[in-house]
């Protein structure tokens, strides 16, 4: 990914400690911290700075999320507390995973298990329990390093797998790597991502998959045999066996599987909260392939769009934004490419219509989402006036409790610090209502982008289109048990859900020209002293 | 004013050795420098305004008709985290106590917890405002403060 930003560094907070070293990693990593609890996030902060990182805090998700979405490329890594009264914790994780895919971590009091696994589950890149120490703290930007090294090596896996496929040469000068040495850095991937349930997108189901494509045709034998069966009775072996496909294995058709679940579990969210911002309408999503589509691109994440599907995974969850400059580059790219490839064709529609539309059309999809499920007529819990009173009652009430003290030494000091910023709780209330209205309101912009789709997709592979409208009716009413059964890691690979059939193979002999474009000398995984020379992570 | 110096020393072991403070509370003194000199009391009368808004939402929300115990299991959460935070050990654990009443639903357990939370609060923080207070009594005394670590 590319970001266009100027590298401007502020100064440090802690000017007392003038160090030559300050823009390098990982001091001056840029963190945001969410957590509706003040004096946490003051401790945090003080510790963030301690550790020379550049701290922006926030006490409501809404603002956080205004925050990440206002520049992208501001911040390397958020952290951010569970239990938040505005929004839930693991909510704005997926949100950030989705739209601007930044390793998050979560923390909290609690650390039961069944909380530290839902974080994992929805893409935390750590959980982290209360009291935070400096320690902690100091580690974080590990998180931030790996997740650039994983990148820049996938995108070569990438490459590595078109030239293994096509079995043609295409050495450009984005094609450095030769199968053998592919092979060798995904072993080592494996190894070094084992660790990390949420990222079991390449390592371990590449080394596996090496050789299986989940082509049009295999994905339409493998919904026919879902269907067949009925989504309920589906299991692998017996979608194996109806598929008849000698090559295929269980584990295959398991994991294609669970992210097919996973896919249409998201498509239906989407469809219900589309459905009831008014947005789209609800019948077009399943009779049409824009829902399907809108939905791949949602789910690519930028490097790998043009990737052979399997692979194309993010880490554990959604993106929908898309990086603006990728898509310039491929736009630039495939302009004049005479092939109708529609998945490429069609993202980039997208992406026009997204870029030209003002900057909340990008988030028209996740801001419906918060009205839907927030409501904001739940207003502060504590009403100013009536603090004041209390609180005066409580000073009554405190100086008829025994003291431990010395008496003699002390007096009693009974002026509470009123230290109450309703400005400051008010405001930051209101700010978000402001923020869904104007979402709403930009809302239809999406669907314009929607029929684009539709009209390039007219043009193609009606064939797939029919299969793909009656897998999301059927699905879509089995949804829940989609969900339930699909409790592992989510992996987003929806380009596997977007075949068309001419589209793929057509797209093969693109994707290797493209993928050279891809190529960013600076992802290579010298990352640690590029990190902040070049202002692009990934 | 020798003196004074080892009063804060004794009153500052004290506290950790009763349990008022833990660990956490040092890992806040040991964030206190030059660019925040006053780092711990900033933390702490946030930590008391916080505490007290909590004390009394909960007070209010145990005399409703009916109680609402996850508001209330809610609060005591929030208490938790933040006096985790600060290292107010003995508030904390009167929290997680809290927490397994609102759990079971008991409601004359959960006024009998927050009666004890009120008290080890205020205990807390009269303890600390004295511990502020010699520390103050020292620096304007022209001596530097004593921080433990």
């Amino acid at each position: 990914m590319v970001h266009n930003r100027s590298l401007v560094y502020d100064n440090m907070d802690n000017a007392c400690f003038p160090s030559p070293h300050l823009d390098a990693f990982p001091a001056g990593l840029r963190v945001l911290v969410v957590d509706d609890d003040l004096t946490c996030l003051r401790i945090l902060e003080k510790m963030l700075k301690k550790c020379f990182y550049r701290v922006t805090t926030c006490c409501l998700a809404i603002e956080a999320l205004k925050k990440l979405r206002e520049s992208k490329g501001t911040y390397d890594i958020v952290i951010s507390d569970v239990n938040m009264p505005d929004m839930d914790g693991f909510k704005l994780l997926e949100h950030v995973g989705l739209e601007m895919d930044l390793p998050v971590i979560m923390m909290s009091v609690d650390g039961e298990t069944s909380r530290v696994m839902k974080g994992v589950q929805h893409g935390a890149c750590d959980y982290l329990l209360k009291p935070i120490r400096m320690k902690e703290v100091r580690n974080i930007w590990q998180h931030v390093l790996r997740k650039r090294i994983r990148e820049a090596r996938e995108f070569e896996s990438l490459e590595g797998i078109h030239l293994m496929r096509n079995g043609s040469d295409h050495t450009d000068d984005g094609n450095l790597f030769a199968v053998g040495k592919e092979m060798n850095l995904m072993k080592k991937r494996k190894d070094f991502d084992s660790k990390h349930d949420d990222q079991v997108f390449l390592d371990q189901t590449f080394i596996k998959k090496a050789r299986v494509v989940w082509s049009v045709d295999l994905h339409q034998k493998f919904v026919k045999a879902v269907n067949q069966l009925g989504f309920d009775k589906v299991g692998p072996k017996k979608i194996l066996d109806l598929m008849n496909v000698p090559w295929l294995t269980r584990e295959n058709v398991a994991s294609h599987l669970q992210k097919y679940r996973l896919y249409l579990s998201r498509l239906q969210k989407k469809n219900d909260q589309k459905s009831s911002s008014g947005g789209i309408k609800h019948s077009d999503l399943p009779s049409k392939d824009p829902g399907c589509l809108s939905f791949l691109n949602s789910f690519n994440k930028q490097q790998k769009e043009g990737a052979i599907d399997s692979f194309g995974y993010s880490d554990g969850t959604l993106k929908i934004q898309m990086d603006t400059t990728s898509h310039e580059k491929r736009r630039a790219s495939t302009s004049d490419i005479p092939n109708p490839k529609i998945r490429k064709s069609s993202e980039i529609g997208l992406n026009q219509s997204l870029e030209s539309a003002e900057s909340e059309a990008n988030h028209t999809v996740f801001d419906s989402v918060i009205p839907t499920q927030y409501s904001w007529n739940e207003v502060p819990k504590r009403p100013l006036g009536e603090e004041l009173n209390t609180l005066v009652q409580l000073k009554d009430n405190l100086s008829h409790l025994p003291l431990n003290v010395t008496q003699q030494h002390f007096q009693n000091d009974r002026s509470l610090s009123i230290n109450s910023n309703p400005s400051g709780y008010k405001s930051d209330y209101i700010r978000p209502v402001n923020s869904t209205v104007s979402s709403v309101d930009t809302f239809p912009s999406q669907s314009k982008s929607d029929i684009i789709f539709t009209s390039n997709l007219s043009l193609k592979t009606p064939k797939f289109n029919l299969g793909c409208a009656s897998d999301m009716e059927i699905y879509q009413r089995n949804l829940l048990l989609g969900i339930e059964s699909a409790s592992t890691p989510l992996d987003e690979d929806l380009n596997l859900f977007l075949l068309q059939g001419e589209y793929y193979d057509m797209n093969f002999d693109m994707q290797n020209i493209e993928m050279s474009e891809y190529y960013d000398p600076r992802l290579i995984p010298e990352v640690p002293t590029n990190l902040y020379a070049s202002g692009d992570y990934s | 004013m020798d003196h004074l110096h080892r009063k804060l020393r004794d009153h500052e072991a004290a506290m950790f050795q009763q349990g008022y403070l833990d660990d956490q509370f040092s890992q806040l003194q040991k964030l206190q420098d030059d660019t925040s000199p006053d780092f711990v009391i900033e933390v702490m009368t946030m930590f008391f305004d916080d505490s007290e808004k909590l004390l009394n939402n909960m007070s209010r929300a145990l005399e409703q008709v009916p109680v609402n115990f996850k508001q209330i299991d809610a609060h005591a959460h929030q208490q938790k985290g933040s006096s985790a935070s600060v290292g107010a050990a003995r508030v904390k654990n009167v929290c997680g106590t809290f927490r397994n009443f609102c759990e079971a639903q008991n409601l004359e357990g959960c006024v009998r917890c927050l009666q004890q939370l009120q008290q080890e609060y205020s205990l807390l923080k009269n303890n600390l405002k004295y511990l502020f207070k010699l520390q103050q009594e020292i620096k304007t005394a022209g001596r530097s403060i004593h921080t433990r670590g």
